[in-house]
């Protein structure tokens, strides 16, 4: 086991920020943790990595208790990582090899790997005050992987980075994946944990629910018909059908039904009688995105 | 009539240019969705627009009043609601609301009206004895909205409401958006989630202090070129690369567990044989298409 979490507890003040989190990230795995702001991911960053002395609990790194002892084999991004403004690209990179005891030859040779797939390397001598939002999380990613960690820790490195920062971000962590890197990593994005091998939901300091994205989806108890129409709220449209639940869903709306086939009846013979042109409507499997609206409603 | 409209607004902090020219109109009573990354210029101009940052450069109209000059005139009819919420932990939800009705001079009575009303709307009911700081993410929003909108302003500015908030939650706060601008209220939203704001009637896109482009949703997906498609797969990046240099091939992007991809008409036949199927773009669709764009144009 890479990271072992077990009934970790953490309060501020009166504000329980965790509460009993327990779970094991496998060697190789791309693990999420998902869930808004507030939900408790920084905290559990916080306590696995050291930083942050959790009230009760256990963790484990590579079989370790003590942060200490595992150090050399974590990479470690706080979401407010440093990066000095007033050196360069290069000047970062060399900085932070240094502080993780990277040797400096295979430190240069690894940062021009990374820059060169963050599309960075163009501007290795711009300062780093100078980068944009994007490029500059990109850096403190390369920086976190100099000393070649066995594991690496991420808190949200994609938060609010334009969206083609986030992708090339996640295309490295696959890359580094594949190459045998395990990697824990929280987002308040949940497209992003379809792409974990495994992924926790975390609300309001709890795990509602870990286990790869197929399963997750597999245990949504309900079936969603996906409407689109062109109205803002199709909610006043459909009174008198049977559904759970009606979720806007980007541009189309997600019918939260007990059985698909009757309900999709239902909903095309109630709109037509309402003259609401249909332009489509359809099974389709539920998303993570389902899943989690399901677990935040139960907590509620 | 247009609630808001700027000019060419900018802001200078010493060399570095935050918002850079940025020219757009809101029509009353209508939602603006005003995208983009971190650090793109988003909170600037919303600062600029409420009065608190004076701009460096440019014009702008609130409510057909010259910004700088009418100020005072028209503070009364502008609501705010910042990132960070403003409210005021160890005070109880009344006495939140109390206070913001005295911030805004409401007769005693007229503010018990209005606070009945955003209790009601806001779901508070039964919570307004509870400490602000007691209560979870979804429904402290939800309370700030209600101290933002307790003066019945005609023009609201919401700054990421909904970054701290459960996926379930952040629907609801939308529902509530729309109502307000149902009732006449012009709203002006930030957020980085895109699919949240598919159904604003109008969105800005900004990326690196510039408006990259705006309009409605229909207007900027028509922007895209080729056709729309989207594949499943269990390895969405694995696929992205498998896919790179197909012929016909405009442009690809993980979305989820599937990628999207934009198809000229010779290319469309291979991947619908691969299992790809015809979508209506989304907005995040679009602005991974404007960055790319963006930034190819800059390292040329």
């Amino acid at each position: 086991m890479m990271i072992e979490a077990v009934s970790l507890e953490h309060a501020f003040g009166p504000r329980r920020a965790l509460k009993g989190v327990s779970f094991g990230v496998e060697e190789g795995e791309i693990f999420g943790v998902v869930g808004p702001d507030g939900a408790g991911k920084t905290t559990l960053v916080r306590a696995l990595t050291g930083v942050l002395r959790p009230k009760g609990g256990t963790v484990r790194l590579l079989g370790s208790l003590s942060p200490e002892g595992a150090r050399e084999q974590v990479g470690v991004i706080p979401q407010a990582f440093t990066l000095y403004g007033d050196l360069t690209v290069w000047e970062n990179i060399r900085l932070y090899g240094a502080m993780y005891g990277a040797d400096p030859v295979e430190a240069e040779r690894r940062g021009r790997e990374i820059l060169t797939f963050t599309n960075l390397l163009p501007f290795g001598d711009r300062l780093a005050d100078a980068l944009s939002g994007g490029m500059k999380r990109k850096l403190a990613v390369a920086a976190g992987l100099l000393h070649s960690p066995r594991v690496f820790i991420l808190d949200e490195p994609t938060t609010g980075v334009d969206p083609v920062s986030r992708r090339e971000i996640w295309g490295l962590l696959y890359q580094l994946n594949r190459a045998g890197l395990t990697i824990f990593v929280t987002t308040p994005y949940m497209d992003e944990a379809e792409l974990c091998t495994r992924a926790a939901f975390l609300h309001e300091g709890s795990v509602m629910a870990c286990d790869t994205p197929k399963a997750l989806c597999e245990s949504y108890p309900w079936q969603i018909l996906e409407l689109s129409v062109p109205l803002r709220d199709v909610r006043p449209h459909l009174a008198g059908v049977p559904l759970r639940e009606v979720l806007a869903f980007g541009t189309a709306f997600h019918l939260v039904v007990e059985d698909a086939a009757s309900a999709e009846a239902a909903v095309r013979e109630t709109l037509g009688r309402q003259n609401v042109p249909v332009r489509s409507l359809r099974r389709v499997p539920p998303t993570l995105e389902d899943v989690f609206v399901e677990l935040a409603g139960r907590a509620a | 009539m247009d609630a808001v409209v700027t000019r060419g607004l900018t802001r200078r902090f010493g060399r570095f240019t935050a918002v850079d020219g940025v020219s757009f109109s809101i029509p009353e009573g209508s939602v603006f969705g005003f995208l983009g990354p971190n650090g793109s210029g988003k909170t600037t101009t919303i600062r600029m627009l409420t009065g608190i940052l004076e701009p460096s450069d440019g014009t702008a109209e609130i409510l057909g009043t010259d910004l700088v000059a009418g100020r005072e005139k028209v503070r009364e009819n502008l609501g705010y609601m910042s990132q960070k919420f403003s409210l005021y932990d160890d005070l109880t939800v009344r006495e939140n609301l109390d206070f913001y009705a005295g911030l805004f001079n409401l007769p005693p009575a007229l503010a018990r009206e209005r606070a009945e009303e955003v209790v009601e709307m806001a779901g508070l009911s039964g919570r307004t004895r509870d400490l602000a700081g007691s209560l979870s993410g979804g429904i402290r929003q939800r309370l700030a909205l209600g101290c933002a909108i307790l003066h019945r302003p005609k023009l609201l500015f919401l700054d990421e409401p909904t970054s701290g908030v459960d996926p379930r939650s952040r629907r609801r706060f939308w529902d509530i958006i729309y109502g307000l601008a149902a009732g006449g209220t012009t709203v002006m939203v930030t957020t980085h989630f895109m699919d949240e704001a598919e159904h604003c009637d109008a969105i800005g896109f900004m990326y690196d202090g510039r408006l990259i482009a705006s309009g409605t949703p229909a207007d900027l997906k028509a922007l895209l070129p080729g056709s729309a498609w989207e594949i499943p797969s269990e390895d969405p990046i694995g696929l992205l690369e498998q896919l790179r240099g197909t012929e016909g091939l405009i442009e690809s992007a993980v979305h989820g567990r599937s990628v999207h991809l934009l198809a000229e008409t010779a290319g469309e036949r291979v991947f619908e044989s691969i299992g790809a199927r015809r979508i209506v773009p989304s907005l995040e669709d679009v602005f991974v298409h404007l960055v790319t764009k963006e930034r190819e144009a800059r390292a040329a």
